[in-house]
């Protein structure tokens, strides 16, 4: 039996051998288990992209590129599985979406030497090139979103917050804790109260949470969810009658599926983003003649112009930047893992080139240098009109707190270097 | 014909009792010690490594473990994630608070440490039996792991709440951390497994193992003839969570590097284990194999086959691979109870009468 399955397995293996050439970029997608929901539009997003540049473009510098997706039910071992899998053909860039593999993969692409980009998840300290040569989170990292909350309660509060209790809800994990440093020395700074309320995975029950947070009644909730947990808190928020507008997601807790289910109780809860909302940008006009109408589009094809998607849009786009700015640095178009890691350090997004690839207004004009792998941490605010039924920006583009964020990325990578004997350098 | 006991004779008790009394056996399985040894070592690649052999070594320790307690001394036991966790962080803080000691006596204390919290919790098993014991079970597998995630003293007060397996070597070898070869974590997996292997089998023919199965077949009557049965249900929890340390601090340290106490080690990984026992057959050492190698090569194969070579789309092939291994849990279930042990049993039967059955 098992050295029937153990033969079975190296015929499948050895067929399933992937041809060279393209540009491939994997996708470890998770369209399966507890956080499919959020998986499926970014997956979406991110394969709808890069169909489109090949059918309008013919890839990308005349290269063809071509997406692996593989399955990762956004479990750890499942994702160390794809990565192995995929390693073999030559890959470009990693987009893992999921803060556990992103550790999990952080050591093994460093000495593999494929770069990364954890896109607004993942570890923050990444931030600091010179110790994660291979690892990019920009445009802005979890700590600019900690930061970015603040900055909005003190806008919202005229400058003083002096006193004022916030509550972190947060998801008990490495992605949730994530923030909880930031936090502490902002409420440090700008003398706040800070309590931290764990929900346990996947966090379909929170009513003891929220019992906690009737009783404290906090001035503002933060949430860091993601998955089920994100509308379940919506809904137990607007059962306790919390006000929706002093309560603040982070960027994975403002989709779609995390505002409908609470229906009318959700109207005016906010979300923090770091790219644009709706679907009114000129690139979903070639994706609906050039994607949808070929039939090209990405699972079932309904996930166009939401939150996540336009998420999955965006990280592509990136990607695809990333490439041409490698091309022209190396004079070839068939780039490959560490050509795709001077593209992705050289890179620059500024207005006319987000409005040449047709995202006018979309993101934060960045620029991505050795010392700063996170772009320049740029954080806008959207908020839920229910009755609409869509997200509205309701603020520009901000810069987080960078001297409180900096001081914290500096001690967590140099701990980290010093943990794997890491010289820090740009070489 | 080819596979017979006839002329096979015994001339003392010692050669009557070992292992694999007939000499094909014997012979098939020295083949596959020196084909596990020399031979794979120098094809492994780190796909074959990380996808496949590694993940499936070190659930066979876990599954030889759980076999020690469930299909020997008939104890039901939930609580292997969370058993497997108290090895995975003890091997994380004795790596990083002694660098300089082999990590081959790290992962060993790692499972001693598991052996004295398994019996623990093993203690109310001397009052409750069935499926209270299995619920008592359950609360240590939520208990270590609210404890892992709550007291930061266990990941070394790192912000994200992650451990993370630093490098180390074997005989200058490295074994943990990025830069590691295929075939050294192979190896090092496989030395771990043939020794764990050849312990429970040692452990479960002599008097340990005979008081287990006593205690399993009807514990009064056991007292009744002299078997202490704290000793034998505490010995079956201590060398079963031995076993089980041992498998999560490989986990942890060889195979994934870096672990999250909640997602890793989660009541899913407890019943992966326990279906691997249950599937390979309750009370057989070959059983744990045969269970480890189903419930970790299947979903690979399945998925290769249907992504690679049928290429679906990813999502209906996930959802196709719980369908096809569920069924096929279920059929095994129905038609042969006792496992792919029980299988091999009667094909070796068959085996011994071919080509002349009567």
């Amino acid at each position: 039996m098992k050295l029937k399955l153990v033969t079975m397995a190296v015929a499948a293996v050895m067929a399933a051998a992937p041809v060279m050439a393209d540009l491939v970029f994997p996708a470890l997608s998770y369209r399966t288990g507890p956080y499919a929901a959020n998986g499926i539009p970014f997956a979406d997003g991110y394969a709808d992209y890069f169909t489109l540049l090949n059918e309008r473009d013919g890839g990308i510098g005349g290269e063809m590129t071509k997406l692996m997706e593989c399955e990762t039910g956004y479990s750890t071992e499942k994702g160390v599985e794809c990565y192995e899998a995929t390693k073999a053909s030559s890959p470009l860039v990693y987009q893992p979406l999921s803060t556990g593999i992103t550790y999990q993969l952080i050591p093994k692409m460093t000495a593999d030497g494929i770069p990364m980009h954890s896109m607004g998840y993942g570890r923050t300290s990444a931030k600091n090139g010179e110790v994660f040569r291979n690892i990019f989170n920009y445009p802005a990292n979890y700590w600019d979103g900690a930061s970015g909350a603040v900055n909005h309660v003190l806008d919202v509060e005229g400058g003083d917050i002096k006193g004022k209790k916030i509550t972190l809800v947060y998801h008990n994990s490495a992605y949730g804790k994530e923030p909880i440093r930031t936090l502490e020395e902002l409420s440090k700074k700008h003398g706040f109260d800070l309590t931290l309320i764990p929900v346990d995975h996947p966090g379909q029950e929170q009513k003891s949470q929220w019992l906690q947070i009737r009783r404290e009644k906090p001035d503002y909730v933060f949430m860091w969810g993601w998955g089920v947990m994100n509308s379940v808190a919506i809904q137990e928020a607007a059962n306790i009658k919390f006000p929706m507008d002093h309560f603040i997601g982070i960027w994975w807790s403002g989709s779609e599926n995390d505002v409908l289910p609470a229906g009318a109780g959700a109207d005016g809860y906010k979300s923090l983003t770091f790219h644009g909302v709706g679907s009114d940008y000129p690139i979903y006009d070639d994706i609906q003649k050039y994607v949808v109408d070929a039939g090209k589009a990405a699972g079932a094809g309904n996930q166009i112009g939401t939150v996540l998607y336009n998420r999955g849009l965006y990280a592509a786009m990136l990607a695809a930047e990333a490439v041409k700015t490698a091309q022209g640095i190396h004079g070839t178009a068939a780039i490959n893992a560490a050509q795709m890691r001077d593209g992705m350090e050289a890179l620059e997004i500024t207005e006319e080139k987000m409005a040449a690839a047709g995202f006018p207004n979309y993101g934060p004009a960045f620029k991505v240098s050795c010392q700063a792998h996170g772009g320049n941490g740029f954080v806008g605010v959207a908020q839920w009109d229910a009755t609409a039924g869509k997200w509205n920006s309701i603020s520009d583009y901000a810069q987080s707190d960078q001297e409180v964020i900096g001081a914290l990325v500096a001690e967590d990578s140099a701990a980290y270097a010093a943990e794997n004997n890491i010289t820090p350098g740009c070489n | 014909m080819l596979y017979r006991e006839a002329g096979d004779y015994k001339t003392s008790y010692s050669k009557d009792n070992q292992t694999f009394p007939i000499k094909f056996d014997r012979v098939a399985y020295y083949l596959l010690l020196v084909v596990a040894f020399c031979v794979v070592p120098f094809f492994i690649n780190g796909y074959w490594a990380n996808a496949v052999l590694v993940p499936f070594l070190i659930y066979v320790i876990a599954a030889l473990g759980l076999n020690i307690l469930i299909g020997y001394c008939g104890q039901l036991s939930l609580g292997t994630g969370g058993f497997m966790a108290v090895g995975a962080y003890s091997a994380y803080k004795l790596m990083t608070s002694f660098p300089d000691v082999s990590i081959i006596i790290h992962i060993l204390i790692a499972g001693v440490i598991t052996a004295l919290v398994g019996m623990l919790f093993g203690l109310p098993s001397l009052r409750i039996k069935g499926f209270y014991l299995a619920v008592a079970t359950l609360a240590s597998q939520f208990f270590l792991i609210w404890l892992f995630n709550r007291v930061p003293w266990f990941y070394n007060y790192s912000a994200s709440g992650t451990i993370n397996a630093p490098e180390r070597t074997v005989f200058g070898v490295n074994v943990t951390g990025p830069n590691v070869e295929a075939w050294a974590q192979y190896m090092f997996c496989l030395v771990f497994v043939v020794t764990c292997a050849w312990l429970v089998r040692n452990l479960t023919r002599g008097t340990l193992g005979r008081s287990w199965m006593a205690i399993r077949d009807m514990d009064i009557a056991a007292e009744i003839i002299g078997v202490n049965p704290l000793k034998a249900k505490l010995s079956a929890f201590g060398l079963s969570s031995f076993f089980i340390g041992i498998a999560g601090a490989l986990l942890f340290t060889v195979y994934l590097g870096a672990v999250e106490g909640g997602e890793a080690f989660g009541i899913s990984k407890s019943f992966l284990v326990l279906f691997m026992v249950i599937i390979g057959g309750l009370g057989s050492i070959l059983g744990s194999f045969l269970g480890a190698a189903f419930m970790v090569l299947m979903p690979v194969l399945l998925k290769n086959i249907l992504v690679g070579n049928m290429a679906w789309p990813t999502d209906v092939a996930a959802h196709f691979e719980f369908v096809i291994v569920g069924a096929l849990i279920v059929a095994f279930l129905i038609f042969e109870p006792h496992g792919l042990a029980q299988l091999w049993r009667l094909a070796k039967e068959k085996l011994r009468l071919w080509p002349f059955p009567h």
